[in-house]
């Protein structure tokens, strides 16, 4: 039971890429070893640094096991003439390596076959992996890679060493011209040498540890560590947790350790965003805080060395960090020379989208489309300030202009926010005011991701979203919207962002409705003549959207598929009512009414689909003087007023009760079933009977289409709805 | 407060150093290019060298001038005019990085003592038709080298590749004398009274003459007529080129291996395309780049223009590049190094590609 182990040497990996690419090979071992019946119940594991991907595997076979199976061949009719095996039975025994007079036969329903047992001989793991690994070290996926020298592979950067070893032995295998051996590498500075590798498995494991080498897990152990043992020395600190810095300084060292350092207190007086953006997107240093979460004067840095004994790596942080904060610095002071009003008209000078023209042109777009949605949310009862929305969509993209966001662009629109707090934006503007469009800029790119937060304030809201549709509208009028895995101006993410939005500040904004007028805002506009005449920009947007809600239902809010399928085959156009609908049919779901009620369903949707196909069409509407059986009568007398209760619940939004509702004609839907035959020869009793139906559906999917609800033990494959 | 470190070097020094180490393995000192440009990639020196099949190593100061960076000479850590030290290795040996990292011992870094990281940056110009894949390299958190192995230039695959060292001079100087202004650099010592020269004795009034230019009073109408002089020129001259060119395909069929006949005519428009001034365009692609750079920090270019001027610049770039690639292949056969190599020049032709990867 050997131990294997495959290192790829690598030039400094990016560190986003590592995680993806070392689960990657991992898996791909994994099932090559399995494939070829290397890995009898051994288990595999990686370890992964920037110089290096390793696979480790325990447990595997050192061969293949043998395998005999029986083999059929000619027939004995054509094998033998005469007695005498023919050229066919020669052959046959050559291939199975039988002699001719040891070959079996058997009797099949075709008739006698002659047949043999055939050995095929396992092959050594060394070999089927020295053949086979090269090919799965060179499908690695990068999201980019390079060559190095031609002809040759591409990979993540140059390719530098390679080991592979069963237990001690070497495995003879060559990728791109590196000869795998049995030599590694040390840290690039602590253990600049080649590491011999006595063996795969843990012997691999402590040559890496002797050289300063770690596995990721020993890393983020080490550095958690060192950050909370650096805070330590500052009373009542805490350094801010920050998973994905984490994670960039784990794949950034082999060796990690912290140091503490610290700035001017001064620079204090910049807003937090600007220092926590310098530190963190700009330096990889983590933030610390006090226990109000009040930023301090420090910050820590993840070295790839063993320590700063004399401070002189301190020292050197510190320089850097003061530069870089006195440029913000300067950059905050400079820019309020113009102020956000004034830079309004510069916008013209800056690009959105080559076919759509500047950013001042997006600002009027968005102005319109916000307040056009600014007067459906008021003549809905809800408060909105249409003037505060109208002056944030004006000013809102006005930061793109400042050198501090030319310098830190992760900061758009917070800056903006920032200015417009402490400039005058007009004259007579009460401070309140200016505050309320100061915030609705701030938030106006939130949410980014379906974890953050959506703008505080419904003016932010409607900012937010009108930006968003309108870039939307824009790419999808263009032909430029998302395919597959190509979302190169992140529509869907901004689309997220929208029904997010939307259904946690409950606003009455129908999707259709925002995307026309996203739409009719591009009207008359030079970028209008770019966009290609025949494209169905309604289609396209709409079945985006569509998949959209569909996503947010389910992911966000954990909805289940077929809940939110029943619920989108009603209407998938108002969000919040489609969320109000999804929780509804979410709780009313598991009584035996409803599982009944949505089995009814399925069975008039046959029925009807039937009766379409046989040509047999059901009536314009139901004739009272046509119902024959009681059945069929009660059942009719109970639509007009469950349509009425369901239409008047609904209006109030009380799909709970609307569905309970709906539950309590199961008696009599039950019985209409168990007592009425719908497929007749009477063409007039049928044709009632048929609309009978497709009324009573129609009025029942109104909250949601039941015959998408899976019941009992027709559960299908979840990821095959997919 | 560390202790003042004993001698650290000054700016020429270090320059001086760094240009030893590497003349010492077997770099071509150059001089710095004397046309403006935006960064050491943009001098032939790399543009050009990194084009076809000959390796060559090369190490220069390159001036690298970009106007709308230029801050009047107030902010201690920009320039409009900044120094990279720029070091190609075509190709690239397997060992290079670990040669990079010998050059900062050569400045006086002892590796031992400090934090470096590789960190991920790939380099891209869409006015060069360039890009290349590779790291910035910090040092105790400060960038002091890019790092680029370069893929694609004038819009032509690379082979062989080749390796670009830029190392930020003012920034490694300012590092190595623990100074936190540009301006407070000291750029030479009098060895015999040990009075410095400054950066800003040096540099300080050209940064705020040419912000001053660079951002108010250049002539943004003159610069847009020497903007198209230059590029109908630029133009002309890769025209007559292609006409060269197309003439020679057409007797002999496209065939390009037999230039070397002893056909006279052939012979004649061989010897005529080398010595075709495809340099001298290049000069006029480089003039339109910085002419290009005035306006744009003048504010002189709308967003419609934009795209499309930079659209114009990369043309001019992307047929300098294959012309030159198809020059150097004309070359008689004494210059050619190795058959090895003739075999790979015949890739060395493509289709621009897009962009990135």
């Amino acid at each position: 039971m050997p131990d294997f182990l495959l290192e790829i040497g690598c030039e400094e990996i990016p560190a986003r890429m590592i995680d993806a690419a070392s689960l990657e090979l991992r898996q791909r071992v994994q099932k090559l070893l399995e494939r070829e019946r290397l890995l009898p119940d051994g288990s595999v594991d990686s370890l992964d640094t920037p110089r290096r991907l390793a696979v480790l595997a325990s447990g595997l076979s050192s061969g293949q096991p043998d395998v005999t199976e029986q083999v059929n061949g000619p027939s004995v009719s054509v094998a033998y003439r005469d007695g005498q095996p023919t050229p066919a039975a020669h052959a046959f025994a050559k291939k199975a390596g039988v002699e001719i007079s040891r070959l079996e036969r058997v009797t099949t329903p075709k008739g006698e076959y002659l047949s043999a047992k055939v050995t095929r001989k396992g092959r050594a793991a060394a070999e089927i992996l020295s053949e086979s690994l090269p090919k799965e070290i060179a499908a690695i996926y990068w999201p980019k890679n390079m060559y190095w020298r031609k002809p040759a592979e591409r990979f993540v950067r140059p390719v530098r060493w390679l080991v592979a070893m069963l237990d001690g032995e070497v495995i003879p295998l060559e990728f791109d011209g590196v000869s795998a051996g049995n030599e590694s590498r040390g840290h690039r500075i602590l253990a600049d040498r080649q590491v011999r590798i006595p063996g795969a498995g843990s012997p691999y494991v402590d040559a890496l540890q002797e050289a300063k080498v770690l596995s990721r897990a020993r890393r983020e152990e080490q550095i958690r560590k060192s950050l909370d043992a650096a805070t330590r020395s500052i009373t009542g600190a805490r350094w801010r947790e920050d998973k994905p810095l984490l994670d960039a300084v784990v794949n950034l060292t082999e060796w990690p350790s912290v140091i503490l350092g610290s700035f001017d207190p001064e620079f204090l007086e910049l807003p937090e965003e600007v220092l926590v953006t310098v530190m963190r997107d700009h330096q990889k240093y983590f933030a610390v805080e006090d226990s109000g979460k009040k930023l301090l004067p420090h910050f820590l840095a993840v070295l790839n060395t063993d320590g700063d004994p004399g401070g002189v790596i301190r020292h050197g942080h510190e320089r850097v960090l003061r530069a870089r904060f006195n440029d913000a610095r300067f950059f905050w002071q400079t820019d309020q020379k113009h102020p956000l009003r004034e830079r309004v008209g510069w916008l013209k000078n800056v690009t959105f989208q080559k076919d759509l023209g500047s950013y001042y042109d997006k600002v009027l777009r968005v102005q319109r489309v916000a307040s056009w949605m600014c007067e459906i949310i008021r003549q809905s009862g809800m408060a909105v300030r249409p003037g505060v929305v109208h002056k944030a969509a004006c000013l809102s993209k006005a930061d793109l202009t400042t050198e501090l966001v030319k310098e830190f662009t992760e900061l758009q629109g917070i800056v903006g926010g920032l200015y417009a707090r402490v400039q005058q934006l007009d004259p007579d503007l009460p401070e309140a005011t200016r505050f309320a469009i100061a915030d609705a800029i701030y938030d106006h790119y939130k949410p980014e991701s379906m974890e953050d937060s959506v703008p505080r304030t419904t003016e932010g809201a409607v900012v937010s979203i009108a930006d968003k549709a309108d870039s939307i509208a824009g790419m999808f009028a263009l032909g430029l919207q998302p395919t597959g895995s190509k979302d190169p101006f992140a529509l869907r993410r901004q689309a997220n962002a929208i029904v997010k939005t939307i259904a946690e500040h409950k606003l009455p904004i129908s999707l259709e409705q925002l995307f026309d007028d996203a739409r009719e805002a591009y009207r008359g506009s030079q970028a209008e003549k770019k966009f290609p005449p025949t494209l169905d920009y309604n289609h396209s947007v709409k079945a985006f959207l569509r998949e959209r809600l569909e996503f947010y239902l389910r992911d966000a809010l954990g909805y289940k598929y077929d809940v939110v399928n029943a619920v989108l085959a009603a209407d998938a156009d108002d969000v919040v009512n489609a969320v109000a609908r999804a929780k509804a049919v979410t709780e009313v779901r598991p009584s035996p009414d409803f599982e009944s009620i949505s089995v009814a369903c399925k069975r008039m949707k046959n029925i009807l689909r039937q009766a379409s196909e046989a040509g047999r069409p059901s009536a314009t509407s139901i004739d009272s003087a046509a119902l024959q059986e009681p059945a069929e009568r009660e059942l009719a007398a109970q639509i007009p007023h469950i349509a009425e209760a369901v239409s008047r619940l609904s209006n109030q939004r009380n799909y709970q009760q609307a569905l309970l509702e709906i539950s309590h004609l199961r008696p009599v839907i039950d019985s209409f079933f168990d007592k009425v035959m719908v497929m007749v020869d009477d063409e007039r009793l049928r044709s009632n009977r048929l609309a009978l139906l497709q009324t009573l559906l129609k009025e029942f999917s109104t909250i949601a289409d039941f015959s998408e609800i899976v019941t009992e033990g027709k559960e299908t494959n979840e990821s095959s709805k997919q | 407060m560390l202790p003042p470190k004993p001698n650290p070097l000054t700016f020429q020094e270090l320059i001086l150093r760094l240009q030893a180490f590497w003349a010492q393995r077997g770099c071509v000192l150059q001089q710095p290019y004397d046309v403006e440009v935006g960064a050491g990639t943009m001098a032939p020196e790399t543009f050009l060298r990194v084009l076809g099949p000959q390796p060559y190593r090369v190490a220069y100061v390159q001036p690298s001038r970009r106007p709308a960076d230029g801050r009047y000479g107030e902010n201690p850590n920009r320039l409009f005019k900044h120094m990279q030290l720029q070091v190609i290795l075509k190709p690239p040996p397997e060992n290079v990085q670990e040669l990079y990292l010998e050059s900062l011992g050569a400045m006086g870094i002892d590796l031992r003592q400090h934090d470096i990281k590789f960190e991920e940056d790939n380099w891209e110009s869409p006015t060069l038709g360039a890009w290349g894949i590779g790291w910035q390299v910090m040092l105790d958190g400060l960038e002091i080298t890019q790092f680029t192995y370069f893929q694609q230039c004038g819009g032509v695959d690379l082979d062989p590749i080749s390796a670009e060292l830029t190392y930020g001079l003012e920034r490694i100087a300012a590092f190595l004398q623990d100074v936190d202004s540009i301006y407070d650099i000291v750029w030479a010592r009098d060895p015999e009274s040990a009075r410095p020269t400054t950066y800003g004795d040096v540099r300080l009034a050209d940064e705020l003459q040419f912000s001053v230019y660079n951002f108010e009073l250049a002539d943004v109408e003159k610069a847009w007529k020497h903007f198209e002089l230059c590029e109908s020129e630029c133009k002309a001259l890769l025209e007559a080129y292609a006409a060269i060119s197309n003439d020679k395909d057409k007797d002999k069929n496209g065939d390009r291996k037999e230039t070397k006949k002893t056909d006279g005519l052939v012979r004649d428009l061989a010897h005529d395309r080398t010595r075709f001034p495809l340099l001298a365009a290049y000069d006029l692609c480089l003039k339109c780049s910085h002419l290009f750079n005035i306006l744009d920090a003048r504010g002189a270019i709308s967003v419609t223009e934009r795209v499309g001027v930079i659209a114009r610049v990369r043309a001019l770039a992307v047929g300098i590049a294959k012309a030159w690639v198809d020059q150097q292949r004309g070359k008689p056969a004494a210059e050619q190094k190795s058959t090895e190599e003739k075999k790979s020049k015949q890739r060395a032709e493509v289709e621009p590609a897009p962009l990135s990867s």
